[in-house]
């Protein structure tokens, strides 16, 4: 079934049909008084908070404002992940007893959840930034050095022997052969690293910050204010799809520079 | 300047007692600006000959040198072509020609020049800025030809060069090697089954036999060329046709025959 191609009106169609089935169950659940309004909201009651939110402050700002201040906190957190994961990965990858020193400790790092890291940045950093931006860096770190290290590590081994036969030396070999090499490996980790940067951001929020979307929505559930706790759940789910949306653009540009797609 | 030296040369592949034995006692000694071509069955080890004076693999017991040096690491004094090209696809043909030069810490003015020259040599001026994907295999091996005599090496080694074109552009290419080995001869060491190809370009064939792979024999084919004249033909086919190539063709496939496994591959 999978090889018969469905229109793009067909996909589009079927994709409305599965929001209309979760919309309209939702909406069921409520109007029906089967769930108290209370504690499940309409869709609408929802969007209507949504609307309202963005002129009239909640905790302090708007719901705009809100996701400025946590998007800043993650750029910050994901944008460190990069410049040292990366870096870091393509050096693993070619010297081995960098490999041999990094390994062990990341594969026991990695296994702590970034919410696990919560109490230690709250301990750290307080309600400052460096909190929030540690907890995203510890779910962006992992793949940006997973993807580089396994990106250099599966180089063609020709091209690496062809670079040395050139009298190619290290510096040059990583930043000319595996770095290129690698790209398209690099790119689809930080994408990765990017959603889940975006996934602990709110955790890290919970607790840590004093403004940002995770903030708004502990303070709403504080006041049982569902409609808004509801809203900051929507709005992160819609700037996680614009980011990955953004990258997947720019992965698909960079495939067609590179010339390897039509 | 440019002489290799096989001596004694073993190689195992896998642990040392019970690993595969792909070498035994290869003695061989190539002389400056020689063309030397080896042929052999597949498998026999012809190719990890090369890679040992390309320091892409150390013998497990005797000496690979060159020049009197033991080979120990990679270099630029020994370009390599090898059978797939590897050519940096993410770099253009100029790039790809100048990282080598580059390397050498040259002006940009010299590399430049060097970079013209080597196009000139291989008619690759038109396609300076292409990268490797845009053009054809056959023009893409010229590339890597060209990428190694820029580096003006001592020694090349060529890994089955043009087993992987069609065979039209491998006659041109064929054709083209012989032209260039005119113009600037190097040692080269040249990897082949192919026994017409070895025949045609070497002035000295030598024959392996089937794992753990030796040289069986060396013929002269130089001495031949020079009595025969085949210079004076301009084509590969002409070259073929003579009967003093026949018969040198004809008793290296005989050799090889003998090799061949009980099932006749």
């Amino acid at each position: 079934m999978r090889d018969t191609p469905l229109s793009f009106a067909e996909r589009i169609g079927w994709g409305a049909l599965g929001l209309a089935v979760l919309l309209g169950t939702w909406t069921l659940l409520t109007a029906s008084g089967l769930v108290p309004r209370p504690f499940l909201p309409t869709p609408l009651d929802v969007l209507d908070r949504m609307i309202e939110l963005m002129s009239a402050p909640f905790a302090g700002a708007t719901l705009p404002q809100h996701l400025a201040s946590s998007f800043e906190r993650y750029a910050y957190g994901v944008l460190l992940a990069a410049l040292i994961g990366v870096p870091l990965g393509l050096l693993m990858g070619w010297f081995r007893w960098l490999d041999d020193i990094v390994t062990p400790l990341f594969d026991g790092l990695r296994f702590i959840a970034p919410i696990a890291w919560v109490p230690f940045a709250a301990l750290w950093f307080g309600t400052g930034i460096g909190g929030p931006v540690l907890i995203i860096f510890a779910g962006a770190f992992p793949p940006c050095l997973i993807n580089a290290y396994r990106g250099a590590r599966f180089v063609e081994p020709r091209l690496i022997e062809a670079a040395r036969m050139l009298g190619t030396g290290n510096l040059r070999i990583i930043l000319e052969i595996l770095l290129p090499a690698a790209t398209p490996s690099i790119v689809a980790g930080l994408r990765v690293a990017a959603g889940l940067g975006w996934q602990s951001l709110v955790g890290a929020e919970l607790i840590v910050a004093a403004a940002g979307v995770g903030f708004m929505m502990v303070q709403a559930q504080a006041n049982v204010a569902t409609p808004t706790v509801m809203a900051g759940m929507v709005a992160i789910g819609i700037v996680g799809m614009v980011i990955d949306v953004a990258l997947r653009q720019g992965e698909a540009w960079l495939r067609r520079r590179r010339g390897l797609e039509a | 300047m440019g002489s290799i030296r096989f001596d004694k040369v073993d190689k195992v592949f896998g642990p040392l007692t019970g690993g595969v034995k792909a070498l035994d006692s290869i003695d061989l000694e190539i002389a400056e600006k020689e063309f030397v071509a080896i042929v052999g069955p597949s498998g026999c080890g012809k190719t990890t000959c090369l890679r040992m004076v390309a320091g892409f693999e150390a013998p497990s017991a005797g000496v690979v040198s060159v020049n009197g040096k033991k080979v120990t690491a990679p270099g630029p004094d020994r370009a390599v072509v090898f059978q797939q090209f590897a050519l940096f696809p993410w770099k253009t043909v100029r790039e790809n020609i100048d990282l080598g030069l580059r390397n050498k810490g040259l002006a940009k003015s010299e590399r430049d020049e060097r970079i013209a020259s080597a196009l000139r040599l291989m008619n690759l001026e038109s396609h300076a800025d292409a990268f490797p994907h845009q053009l054809s295999g056959g023009m893409q091996q010229r590339v890597a030809i060209a990428r190694a005599y820029v580096l003006d090496p001592e020694v090349l080694l060529m890994d089955e060069p043009f087993g992987a074109l069609d065979a039209q552009t491998r006659v041109v290419m064929q054709e083209e090697l012989v032209r260039l080995a005119r113009v600037n001869p190097r040692t080269v060491l040249f990897i082949t089954h192919a026994v017409e190809e070895a025949v045609y370009l070497a002035d000295r064939v030598a024959v392996m036999t089937r794992r753990p792979g030796r040289i069986k024999e060396i013929l002269d084919i130089r001495s031949v060329r020079e009595a025969e004249n085949w210079d004076r033909h301009q084509k590969i086919e002409d070259v073929m046709d003579l009967e003093s190539f026949v018969h040198l063709r004809t008793q290296i496939w005989k050799s090889l025959r003998e090799e061949k496994g009980p099932l006749g591959v």
